[in-house]
Formats: C-alpha cells, sequence, structure tokens
C-alpha cells in the first residue's frame, strides 16, 4: 500500500476544504465588511471602485445622529428584553411540566412543544399575520368571547412589537425546554431527597435546589437565546415592513434596508458591526454576572 | 396527590392545543375557497373542502419550482457540509498538528460573530465572480460552517485513538481510516447535523432574499414572502403556501427527531 501522504500532512489535508472555505467566505467577508464600515461604497462606486472614498468613522458618526437608527436600536433592545427572559420562562416552566413525575404522555408532549421550532419562520410569520388580523382574527375572536375589544395587533404602534414577542415565543420556547430538560434530569436525585429531609416544600426545592444546580444552563440558554434575539428580521419583514410609525423596525432589518434596499453598503456595515459590538458585549456581561454571583 | 395530577396535565393540555392552534388553523384554511377564511366568526373547519388554492399554488403560480429549489439547495449543503466538517473535525479529534488548539479556539470564539456582518461582502464577492442569483450563491457559504465542526469533533473524541492505530499497523492509509473507520463511526451525529443543515438551509429566509432575485431561482420561504406582498387579502392561498413549505420539514423531523434532540444537547455540553 503506497502512502499518499504522511500522517502530518494528511491532517492538513483533511482540514483544507472546510478551513479554506470558512477563511475565503467567512473571515475574509468580517475583515471587508470591516473596512467597508470606513468607506462610503455605494450603488455608484459599486460600477467603478475608484470612486470610493475612506471617510473614517464618518458612517458611525452619522449613525449616532440618525434617530431612525436609534429608534431600530431601541426596538431591538425592547424584543430582546422582553421577549427573551419570556421565552426562558416558558421554557423552564414546560420543562419542569415535563420533567415532573406525575406527567403522562411525554413524549406527545415534548414533541408538540418542539414542533414550532422547527418550521419555517417567513411561513409561520404569514400564518400569524393572519391570526393577528383586526377583523377576521382568531386572536381578536377569542378576546369577542371574553367581553375585550379587538386590538388591531400589527397596525396599532403600541401592540405591534407585543404581536411579535408574542409570537417568538410560541416559535422558540421548545428549543430551550429541551436544553431545560437535559439540564434537570442532570441534577442528582438525593439532592431533592435531603431537601425533603430537611423540610424543603415544593417551591423551597425549587429555590434552594433547582434554580442553583440549573445556573450553567440557564446562562447557556439566555446568551444563545439573546444572540438570536438580537438578529431579529424575518417577522417584521413579514409581519410589518418594519411599521407602523418604525415601531418594529430592528436592527438587521433596517441594516437590510440600507445595505439591499438603497445600496448605502458603507452605512449598512457600519450598522451591522454596532450589531456585532452589542452581541459581544451582551455575552461578556452576562458570563461576568454569571461568575460574580 | 391526584389534583396536582389533574391540575398539571390540564395545564399541558391546554398549552398542547395552545401551540398546535396555528397549525391546525393554518391547515384548515388552505382547503377553503376564496374568502372563506375572511369571515367573522373564524371558521376552523372548512365550509366546502377544496384543493383549488394548491393547485393555483402549483400549476399558476409555479411553486414547484420553488419546491425544487428549496429542495436541491437543501440536499446540496447538507451533503457537501456534511464531508468538509467531517474530514475537518476528523483532523481536529484525531490528530496532533502544530497550532491544533489555537485554530480550534479561534474558531469557536468567532462562533459569536453574527452572520449578517459577512452578507454585505459576501454578495459583492459573489457578484463579482458572476455568482448572485445562481445555486452556486447558497451552496458556496455553506461549504463548511464551524458549528459542525465542532459538533462533529465532540462526539468524535469518545472514538478511541487505539482503534486508529491498529488500523495504521494493518497498513491503512489515513484517508482508508477516515472513510472506513472514522465515517462510520459517526454515522449518529452526522445524522443529527444533515437534519440541522437541511433544516437551516431550507428555513433560511435573509440571505436567500439578498442574492436570489428572480421567481425560478426563489427558494419557498423568498417566494412566500414576494407572493404575500401581491396576495395580502388571501389567506386561504397563503395558507396552502405555508402548508407546503412547512409539510417537509415536519415530515422530515417526525422520523429524525431523536438525532435532532441528541444533537442540541450534545451542541450545549461545554468543554
Amino acid at each position: 500500500m503506497v502512502r499518499l501522504f504522511t500522517r502530518d500532512s494528511a491532517a492538513f489535508v483533511f482540514l483544507a476544504p472546510a478551513l479554506s472555505a470558512i477563511f475565503v467566505f467567512f473571515f475574509i467577508p468580517v475583515f471587508a465588511s470591516f473596512l467597508i464600515g470606513f468607506t462610503d461604497l455605494d450603488i455608484y462606486a459599486l460600477g467603478d471602485l475608484s470612486k470610493v472614498r475612506f471617510v473614517g468613522i464618518e458612517n458611525y458618526a452619522r449613525l449616532l445622529k440618525d434617530p431612525l437608527f436609534w429608534q431600530a436600536l431601541f426596538n431591538t433592545f425592547y424584543f430582546v428584553i422582553v421577549a427573551a427572559p419570556l421565552s426562558i420562562a416558558v421554557s423552564l416552566g414546560a420543562a419542569l411540566a415535563l420533567n415532573s413525575k406525575l406527567a403522562m404522555f411525554k413524549p406527545i408532549f415534548r414533541l408538540t412543544f418542539f414542533m414550532p421550532v422547527v418550521t419555517t419562520l417567513v411561513a409561520i410569520a404569514i400564518v400569524w399575520r393572519f391570526i393577528y388580523h383586526p377583523n377576521f382574527g382568531v386572536i381578536n375572536y377569542f378576546l369577542g368571547l371574553i367581553g375585550l375589544h379587538p386590538i388591531d395587533w400589527l397596525g396599532d404602534p403600541n401592540w405591534a412589537m407585543p404581536a411579535i414577542i408574542l409570537m417568538a415565543v410560541w416559535k422558540n420556547f421548545g428549543y430551550n425546554m429541551i436544553i431545560f430538560i437535559a439540564g434537570l434530569q442532570s441534577i442528582p436525585e438525593y439532592l431533592y431527597e435531603a431537601a425533603v429531609i430537611e423540610g424543603a416544600n415544593g417551591w423551597q426545592q425549587f429555590k434552594s435546589v433547582t434554580l442553583p444546580m440549573l445556573a450553567p444552563t440557564t446562562l447557556f440558554v439566555s446568551i444563545i437565546t439573546m444572540i438570536g434575539f438580537f438578529q431579529l428580521f424575518a417577522e417584521p419583514y413579514i409581519m410589518t415592513q418594519g411599521g407602523p410609525l418604525n415601531k418594529t423596525l430592528s436592527i438587521v432589518l433596517y441594516m437590510y434596508n440600507e445595505g439591499f434596499r438603497w445600496w448605502n453598503m458603507g452605512y449598512s456595515a457600519a450598522i451591522a458591526f454596532v450589531l456585532f459590538f452589542i452581541i459581544f458585549t451582551g455575552t461578556i456581561v452576562q458570563l461576568k454576572l454569571q461568575n460574580k454571583g | 396527590m391526584y389534583t396536582k395530577k389533574t391540575f398539571l396535565h390540564i395545564l399541558l393540555f391546554i398549552s398542547a392545543i395552545l401551540t398546535l392552534a396555528p397549525f391546525v388553523w393554518m391547515l384548515s384554511a388552505s382547503f377553503m375557497y376564496d374568502g372563506h377564511a375572511s369571515v367573522y366568526p373564524p371558521r376552523f373547519i372548512p365550509d366546502q373542502f377544496t384543493l383549488i388554492q394548491y393547485k393555483n399554488l402549483l400549476a399558476r403560480l409555479n411553486l414547484a419550482r420553488n419546491f425544487f429549489n428549496s429542495l436541491f439547495l437543501a440536499l446540496s449543503v447538507s451533503l457537501i457540509s456534511l464531508l468538509f466538517n467531517s474530514m475537518a473535525a476528523f483532523a481536529f479529534a484525531k490528530y496532533r498538528f502544530k497550532w491544533k488548539d489555537k485554530i480550534f479556539n479561534t474558531l469557536l470564539a468567532s462562533m459569536i460573530i453574527p452572520a449578517q456582518i459577512t452578507m454585505l461582502p459576501l454578495f459583492l464577492m459573489l457578484r463579482y465572480m458572476g455568482l448572485v442569483n445562481t445555486y452556486f450563491a447558497i451552496i458556496i457559504p455553506g461549504m463548511a460552517n464551524i458549528f459542525g465542526i465542532f459538533l462533529i469533533r465532540q462526539y468524535a473524541q469518545s472514538i478511541p485513538d487505539s482503534l486508529i492505530e491498529a488500523a495504521r499497523i494493518d497498513g491503512a492509509s489515513e484517508f482508508q481510516i477516515f472513510k472506513e473507520i472514522f465515517l462510520p463511526l459517526i454515522v449518529p451525529i452526522l445524522v443529527t447535523l444533515a437534519l440541522f443543515t437541511f433544516l437551516g438551509t431550507w428555513n433560511d429566509f435573509l440571505w436567500p432574499l439578498i442574492v436570489l432575485n428572480n421567481d425560478s431561482m426563489y427558494t419557498l420561504p423568498v417566494a412566500l414572502a414576494n407572493l404575500m406582498g401581491e396576495h395580502t387579502k388571501d389567506p386561504e392561498l397563503m395558507m396552502a403556501g405555508s402548508v407546503i413549505t412547512i409539510l417537509p420539514v415536519v415530515f422530515v423531523f417526525l422520523f429524525l427527531q431523536r438525532y435532532y434532540i441528541s444533537g442540541i444537547m450534545l451542541g450545549s455540553i461545554k468543554e
């Protein structure tokens, strides 16, 4: 048997396809995007690259003075700060219910709760757009049944974001539920037995055994949920186009509009980097908080 | 004890109904004639059952083509990335080489970079290569991904080195070891990753929206979003489109769910 390559070069050959693809189509674009953020690259400059000018931090300075950007920033934080804890709480609740010794048909419930996670977000957003319909929507029908006035969910500036949050929680809680179930199952039974011997009731067991033992899982879940939610895009794109009154315009939607609708590419790249900075900072802060606590 | 059990199950059943309700309504409305879903009070069961919406989507609006695009792209990206990722994971798990840990940790750390950052330069690159609005625009950026390498490596750590050493003593080439020993041992995680990639590519929206720009190239989500613009007042038609988009992923998931769930758990294990 002739060896095609030695052991050392073999590692290189196995790595080469994936690493070169990641280098060329991920790392170089990240770096390029960083550079583009300091230029005025737009549709006119695309045809003749010599027209591109280096503008320093002008794009970032412009962002600071752009009310639409602040609106997008505010909306995205609104979404993340409300939807992430809410979705994590629902996930934990579902996980606790399904981990209970009393629960029957666990696999069926688990499957049901997980179903929205695998389905196509665009199709789901379209379905919910009709569910939120002011006249014929199912939700307003049920509100009517309990004597409440119909709400123009996606047309009312105050309700559009809550409507998107509700849908996002419904769509995503199954994912974290699975991770929480795994976390719950790894808590040793004797800790609960010891707590019972010391006279702890259900709530006290939850507070002094479940929550502390679940802390690493919760940290992981919080970080991935936060990262995912900061990238809010398809929901407002499909359901509201960022409206009404820009109340659901998210950072990524604004980035998309600037970059791929108006072709203000320098500006759009700067927006993308602000998103990265926020996600990076958010992750570091959560890790730091956890280490302190 | 019984009251607690009853209460728990009532809660579970209500949650399950709330979770399934949007799907039930979607399916039901997709079998209605035009205008029959826009009534008050809402109908949960079609008054007259019809397949007209599906016929229109497939014949008049040519959604079959978009279905094919989605399927072809999801399969291609899954197969290619599976090969590239497992090769790289093999190297990371079973070889010792210079800067191995440095490279791996750099890759892991860069998973925090949101993909949106790369989209603009990637688009310009593909445009320069003349690949915008071709299948390559989706396949090329999906050829390898860090999460996939990480997931396979995590799984492959449990393969004993002695197996590989023994094969080397028997005279197997490095490539034979990869093909005949490594790959068969990691089949479960390959199924998981194939499933993740397939669903991820099928469901993806922002990137295909950017690089595909006509009806015949659109994937289902992009075609659907586009259709929504023209048919805002046709819930029945849009629901049929949603069913066509969602049904394949639901089936794939139902058949392979245990791989999916074990993959989430493996992915959440930190070093």
